[in-house]
């Protein structure tokens, strides 16, 4: 990948972030107001379900699935973080050296 | 806002020990980015001009995936900046924990992405949101770099990722951060509808876009929140930043 194209990489990332947080930011806001609370309850949790369920576009369920389900009980059962992550990973890695 | 009482008398950063967990899974998956950069035949100060400016991990692999599999590097721009999308819809959260101040929103633009918006999405208090977010910005700018320029000097060593279950430590963080958002009723709504959504769009559309299209749960939620209001329900603007 060439320098320039590299730049053009930078600069389109941070413009991305920017324009959130400035004008379109603003915008949206002055709009909506209180409703963006329920931006993160959405975005992240279509951000678990991609982390959970995508494999190169397709949906799969594998040992993830397990772990992010060993999560879910862990955080209900109000665990600290911690114990949250290492159960799943601990899960995850677990189901997959016996599967 | 309730626990503006409270927080003076626990931990006054509740939220260093999330940020030093999310720093070491983050740091570790930078090794990773450097492993696989290097192998597609990145070198090194061009590793280190991705993590620390672009500093949006998807992106970033994204844009390397392109060139390993034998793409030009035009051909990586539209699937990396499709990725990073989803930070433009992170700004309108962000914006909320800090001052008003242009200059300082274009600082901290570099770092909004998915583990600074969750951690300061999930705090109680403004305060707190605050220095959550600047907190896990300056760990993970750290760890993502120096895990960048580990895993493109050393190379190989540790096996990949997934043999140590890394690929579900990033769900099992967000599942964690999520907790605190659906404690009222629009907010179990508009999760619910985004998991629909991710769902039904993951087959049919390209990376980054499902997440984009989540955004379609929150105006979901809000009508079905008006038909379903009980007294109980709080105002959706009452629990978290």
């Amino acid at each position: 990948m060439s320098w320039i194209l590299l730049i053009v990489l930078v600069a389109g990332c941070y413009a991305l972030k920017a324009l959130g947080v400035t004008t379109l930011g603003s915008v949206i806001e002055t709009k909506l107001g209180p409703v963006v609370v329920l931006l993160p309850p959405a975005l992240f949790t279509a951000l678990i379900v991609v982390q959970t369920f995508d494999e190169g576009g397709a949906l799969v369920v594998d040992a993830r699935l397990a772990g992010v389900a060993a999560a879910a009980l862990t955080t209900w059962r109000k665990a600290p973080l911690i114990v949250v992550v290492l159960v799943a990973m601990g899960v995850t890695a677990g189901l997959r050296a016996l599967l | 806002m309730g626990s503006i009482e409270q927080r003076n008398q626990g931990d006054p950063r509740p939220y260093r020990r999330a940020c030093l967990i999310m720093g070491v899974a983050v740091g570790v998956t930078g090794v990773t980015f450097g492993v696989f950069a290097d192998a597609a035949s990145f070198d090194l100060p061009r590793i280190v001009a991705m993590s620390a400016l672009m500093f949006t991990g998807a992106s970033q692999f994204a844009a390397v995936g392109v060139i390993s599999d034998g793409g030009t590097g035009a051909a990586a721009i539209g699937p990396a900046l499709l990725l990073a999308a989803r930070n433009t819809l992170y700004g309108p959260v962000v914006r909320r924990v800090l001052p008003d101040s242009t200059m300082v929103r274009l600082g901290a633009a570099q770092f909004v992405v998915d583990e600074t918006t969750a951690m300061a999405a999930a705090q109680a208090d403004r305060q707190d949101a605050t220095g959550a977010f600047w907190l896990t910005a300056a760990t993970l700018w750290l760890s993502w770099n120096l895990g960048s320029v580990a895993g493109a000097t050393l190379g190989a060593v540790l096996g990949t990722a997934e043999t140590w279950g890394l690929d579900a430590a990033f769900p099992a963080i967000f599942v964690a951060l999520l907790a605190t958002h659906l404690r009222t009723t629009t907010g179990r709504i508009a999760a619910a509808a985004a998991a629909a959504i991710a769902l039904g769009a993951v087959p049919v559309s390209a990376p980054g876009v499902p997440i984009l299209l989540s955004v379609l749960a929150v105006p979901i939620a809000l009508h079905a929140g008006t038909h379903r209001r009980r007294s109980t329900d709080r105002d959706p603007g009452s629990e978290t930043f």
